[in-house]
């Protein structure tokens, strides 16, 4: 197969697009693509300053490449989770990070989870009724306090995630299934920053998975290739795993589920009756309204403690 | 020599025929072409390539999961 561009040898087909390019021009495509992202929904401009959350995966290390490249102002911000597996997972994954940021001389916050709440991840999900010994539950929920309170500590006007689209399509397709409409109405390109919370962005929404690790191949970087020990039999690998097989029947399945889902969105088919716009308001997943949290200053659901800083207390007695 | 070419997904090796498509080989050992990347010699390859006689190909897995 051919270069589209150049006719030189492809090194990878995207079916979806019916476009086939060489190692010269993928990167290239990647590049100019993500910035035409950036622009289509008004994720930041160049004055703005960006934050990646950066895990040492493929998808936020070549994130963070793409946006550097490009000459935004992009810190980055990794969580070490205190996770081990028997393959030292967050001690590699910092190590790549830490390399990763070196080389290029960016900069690069650590905060480690154990230092500064004295537990791991495992030990806050075995130890907690919201981990009930799952640890996703608990990683999840500390990692958007802990990137949204650094974006705030930081003076930073976005935070941007590596979410790539089958990671979205796998997240749209666990909403749909349940039809959970408050979510339905959240997720997006961009969530606009409220009362307490940093605008979020996910530059890298509309490539797939194989794109992302295809670039961070070519581009030589070098990150960790081996799965979280605790994502195993997760539900969202399940949905993209189903939503793999409709893809190799029917190319740009995902892409036209997601896109169809972000149309759909736009002509008003979510929105809710409280705020008739796109759930970017004052008002949670689930259409309630939102209060600040007395101990960390972050919007909650409910009146009272946020659930991390709940979860938080619970651990330290 | 061998008319079969190996495939390689981390701890695990297939042997199949030399002379079908990368795409072709996946399905034959169960693997979704759209879970991983072919490698050969370190270099990344389309789907259509035909496969030779003592190709290692290297697969790399792409899903990753949990929660973000």
């Amino acid at each position: 197969m051919k270069c589209r561009k150049c006719g030189d040898k492809a090194v990878l087909n995207m079916r979806q697009h019916k476009l086939a390019l060489c190692k010269a021009h993928f990167p290239e495509w990647i590049v100019e693509q993500t910035q035409r992202f950036i622009e289509k929904y008004h994720m930041f401009s160049r004055q703005e300053r960006v934050l990646v959350a950066v895990s040492g995966g493929k998808d936020s290390l070549s994130l963070w490449d793409i946006l550097w490249q490009l000459g935004y102002q992009a810190d980055g911000l990794y969580i070490g989770l205190g996770i081990d597996g028997g393959i030292g997972y967050s001690s590699e994954s910092q190590r790549l990070a830490e390399k990763f940021a070196q080389q290029r001389d960016l900069r690069l916050t650590v905060v480690s989870v154990p230092d500064e709440y004295g537990e791991t991840i495992p030990h806050i999900a075995q130890r907690t009724t919201r981990g009930k010994d799952k640890a996703c539950a608990v990683c999840g929920l500390t990692k958007r306090h802990i990137m949204n309170r650094i974006s705030r500590e930081g003076g930073h006007d976005v935070l941007v995630t590596g979410h790539n689209l089958d990671d979205e399509a796998a997240v749209l397709f666990g909403n749909t299934l349940n039809w959970i409409g408050g979510y339905l109405l959240r997720q997006g390109p961009v969530l606009a920053a409220r009362q307490g919370m940093v605008r979020k962005a996910k530059p890298l929404c509309r490539f797939y998975e194989r794109e992302m690790a295809a670039y961070a191949l070519v581009q030589g970087i070098e990150y960790i290739y081996e799965e979280c020990p605790y994502s195993m039999g997760s539900k969202s690998i399940y949905y993209k795993e189903l939503l793999n097989k409709l893809e190799d029947e029917r190319p740009g399945a995902k892409l036209n589920f997601y896109l169809s889902f972000l149309q759909a969105k736009e002509k008003g088919l979510f929105a809710t009756p409280q705020d008739g716009q796109d759930g970017e308001g004052q008002f949670g997943a689930g259409g309630e309204l939102l209060s600040l949290c007395p101990t960390c200053g972050q919007p909650t659901t409910a009146p009272g403690e946020c659930a991390f800083c709940r979860m938080v207390q619970s651990v330290a007695h | 020599m061998t008319d079969s070419a190996r495939i390689i997904l981390r701890d695990k090796e297939y042997h199949v025929k030399a002379g079908m498509t990368v795409r072709h080989a996946l399905k034959k050992i169960g693997v979704d072409p759209q879970a991983v990347l072919a490698t050969r010699g370190g270099e990344l390859i389309t789907e259509d390539i035909i496969l030779r006689a003592n190709d290692v190909i290297k697969l790399i897995a792409v899903i990753s999961g949990g929660q973000a």
